[in-house]
């Protein structure tokens, strides 16, 4: 792995891979009466968030808790100072206090890349969602939780595999995430959207773009579905929320029309009656409370990963943490 | 007194001639001319242009003299090459009376590097709503003849049209920075491919288009002049190009750095590169140059955007839009113009400095190296290749795209009415 994680794209099959299965390990964690492991015991990891996200927030800070590293939460939203130099100026404070990763979410899109990039820190850069570009570690935690619930073991990937993510791609860091990471791995994803809410240029996205969700529901594999802001009507994006629901939201007949197999997903928080209906949202096929479950593991997963030495997240018998070449 | 003899220089790339100046006018240009009792500069090798004239200068005083100063910016422009600049009106306070224009141009006179033409706003505080008093503005001591509220676009159809018409009476010309404003809500770069990827709001060519198409059918109906700032895609180059073939009286304009960098570099997030209209694709840089090599596009003006560090030392989203370009300007034309054979000298004296001085209507400046001319000139090391280093610019600000790059010529003289203002590339 590289010495950040900014960007799906920036995973090999084998990072990738290498960081779901450390994510395993560290699930067992999870089984023990002692929910702790010391491994980072000693280091700092801050949590720098511009924008409100109480559970990516808490999701961070239980992952970095658990490899007992010392977590601050800084909080810089509605932060007086002017915009521009508020990122930076942080920036040099956290080294100045000597943060061996920083976990940032930021409403801009870059803000991530350019911190890890500008010179101003000398830490690692976990990107915990940067406006409409990225939110790495939440698509990892999807492939995660479609890797155990598809059935594929450990040290696999989910080649041919088929997802479909729905909703509203053009705004979505999780969509971008998720279409770099999926296929890394090998799968096939179908994204499916009014036209108003694809971006321009997607054409050169390693996937398939539809704007029929019938059309594609029973030749998938899971369906994940987005969060679909309601304001987004305003903008004529869609005309109402109940045609958004008609035509994209999905409930529990179209459901029926997938595969015996398959899941539905959502990155939460979900938006019942929109984008999905409550008895799917509360049906065993959606694991969405499970995603969260796995959030943590895959966060300590990647910090470890990013931060910890060449042993083993646990001792002995796993077998299953050979690092790359490119590990450090 | 006060002679001074170029000698051997390849005028407007030509065969060498010595051109020979007597206080503020050239006195002869020939071979073999007499260096009695005058300087002598060797030339030879070097092209001799006449002054560059800047359309799209932003000199930021009054207001923002944190990032540039009528001074700085002037000296900045000399060390480029020009001998006249047009100073936007986007300033603080605005440039839309004629107090505002007349304190612009006596700076600049008092600099006495370059020639400074105030640009007066279209409208009050360039808000786009009441025309502000362009007759005063004109008939101050600045004489603005060109009107423009860059930085924002004159989006409304009727402003516009009565701006087009209302200027006739003193040959004047509204500079459109064409942007469709509800198009571009939250745009931060081109939209196309990259965007996508990197979830930038699109900023997309049709918001530019669809400006241009309609002014330059208001400016047919009405039967007056509009000049397009900062063209940046091959589909505004198609309507130019169409404009033209009707006879209209429509010119256009190309920065450098759209007719060399694409919003690839975006990738990386530095907001060096962001500015508006953003970079765009290959196939709008090529259609640009091509553009520029057969006259479609008019000239090469700058749009010099000085800004202070700590407003791209940020996240692209929390930057300010704009590169400086003075200094850099004929370098990045030669690399793309002249090095890649669409274009010769003569091609750039015309591009960068007769064409813009005709569409300003300038005095003075614009003009043939002959005798009798006033002697606005710049001399350039063609041969000299050099790598950019913004520490050593004469501007307030150092926002270049080309910071380490690598480019060719050099200006060694710049001449303002017969007094050197650059020697050896260096300010005098
Ligand atoms: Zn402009």
């Amino acid at each position: 792995m590289k010495r950040h994680l900014i960007s799906a794209a920036d995973l090999t099959r084998d990072d990738a891979v290498l960081i779901l299965d450390t994510a395993e390990e560290m699930a067992r964690v999870a089984d023990r009466p002692i929910k702790k492991l010391p491994t980072l015991r000693g280091r700092t990891v801050v949590n720098l968030f511009f924008e409100d996200s109480t559970r990516t927030r808490i999701s961070f800070e239980a992952a970095a808790k658990r490899l007992s590293a010392d977590v601050i939460n800084f909080s810089a939203k509605g932060s007086s100072v002017s915009k521009g130099e508020s990122l930076k100026d942080t920036a040099l404070t956290l080294e100045a206090m000597g943060a061996d990763a920083v976990v940032i979410r930021h409403h801009d899109s870059g803000a991530p890349h350019r911190l890890a990039t500008s010179g101003w820190i000398g830490g690692s850069v976990v990107n915990a969602g940067d406006g409409t570009h990225e939110h790495p570690t939440q698509a990892l935690l999807d492939a995660f939780t479609m890797r155990r619930r598809l059935g594929e073991g450990v040290g696999s990937d989910l080649s041919g595999r088929r997802i479909t993510v729905v909703g509203d791609i053009l705004h979505s860091r999780v969509a971008r995430s998720n279409v770099h990471l999926l296929t890394t791995l090998g799968a096939e994803v179908t994204l499916v959207a009014p036209p108003t809410l694809v971006p321009i240029g997607v054409q050169q996205w390693p996937c398939e773009v539809s704007y029929d969700l019938d059309a594609v529901l029973a030749k998938s594999d899971a369906v994940m579905m987005l969060r679909v802001q309601r304001e987004r009507m305003n903008a004529a994006f869609f005309p109402t929320e109940r045609e958004y629901a008609r035509r994209y939201g999905l409930d529990g007949e179209r459901m029926a029309r997938m595969p015996e197999h398959a899941i539905v997903m959502h990155p939460g928080p979900m938006n019942r009656g929109m984008e999905i209906t409550a008895e799917v949202a509360d049906s065993p096929r959606c694991t969405a409370v499970e995603q969260v479950t796995n959030g943590v593991s895959i966060r300590m997963a990647v910090l470890y990963l990013l931060l910890g030495g060449n042993e083993p997240a646990l001792t002995a018998g796993t077998g299953t943490s050979t690092r790359t070449e490119e590990s450090k | 007194m006060s002679k001074i003899l170029i000698r051997g220089a390849n005028v407007l790339g030509g065969e060498p001639q010595d051109v020979l100046i007597d206080g503020e006018t050239i006195a002869a240009v020939g071979t073999g001319l007499s260096a009695d009792g005058a300087r002598v500069i060797e030339a030879a090798g070097q092209v001799l242009l006449p002054g560059l004239v800047d359309l799209h200068t932003h000199l930021r005083e009054p207001g923002r003299e944190d990032s540039e100063t009528v001074l700085t910016g002037t000296k900045a422009a000399a060390v480029g090459g020009y001998t006249a600049v047009h100073a936007m009106a986007n300033t603080f306070p605005v440039a839309d009376t004629a107090g505002v224009v007349e304190q612009v141009w006596r700076l600049g006179r008092e600099s006495g590097y370059c020639d400074v033409q105030p640009v007066g706003a279209v409208t009050v505080g360039l808000e786009g709503r009441q025309l502000a008093e362009l007759g005063a503005m004109h008939d101050s001591a600045a004489g603005v003849r060109v009107f423009s509220d860059d930085g924002k676009c004159v989006d409304d159809a009727v402003i516009m049209r009565r701006a087009l018409e209302y200027v006739k009476a003193f040959d004047g010309v509204v500079a459109q920075h064409a942007q469709e404003p509800r198009l571009t809500e939250g745009a931060q770069m081109n939209e196309g491919v990259v965007s996508a990827e990197l979830g930038l709001g699109g900023w997309p060519a049709v918001a530019e288009e669809s400006i241009i198409a309609r002014d330059v059918l208001l400016a047919a109906h009405v039967g007056s002049r509009v000049h397009i700032c900062h063209l940046s895609t091959a589909g505004s180059v198609e309507l130019v190009r169409w404009a033209k073939s009707k006879g209209w009286d429509v010119t256009a304009e190309v920065t450098p750095h759209h007719l060399l960098l694409t919003d690839e570099l975006v990738r990386s997030y530095n907001p060096v590169y962001k500015v508006n209209p953003p970079l765009r694709t290959e196939a709008d840089v090529l259609a640009l140059r091509e553009a520029l090599a057969d006259g479609t596009i008019d000239c090469v003006a700058t749009d010099h955007a000085p800004h202070p560090h700590e407003d791209k030392d940020c996240e692209w989203g929390a930057a300010a839009m704009g590169m400086v370009g003075l200094e850099t300007a004929l370098s990045v034309v030669q690399h793309t113009m002249v090095d890649s054979g669409l274009l010769d000298w003569a091609g750039v004296a015309d591009r960068m400095s007769f064409r813009p001085a005709h569409i300003g209507r300038l005095e003075g400046h614009g003009r043939p190296i002959a005798a009798g001319e006033p002697a606005n000139l710049t001399l350039v090391d063609s041969a000299y290749r050099g790598v950019v280093d913004p520490a050593g610019f004469a501007s307030r600000s150092r926002n270049t795209p080309y910071e380490g790059r690598e480019l060719p010529g050099r200006v060694t003289h710049t001449f303002l009415r017969g007094r050197t203002t650059v020697v050896d590339g260096i300010l005098a």
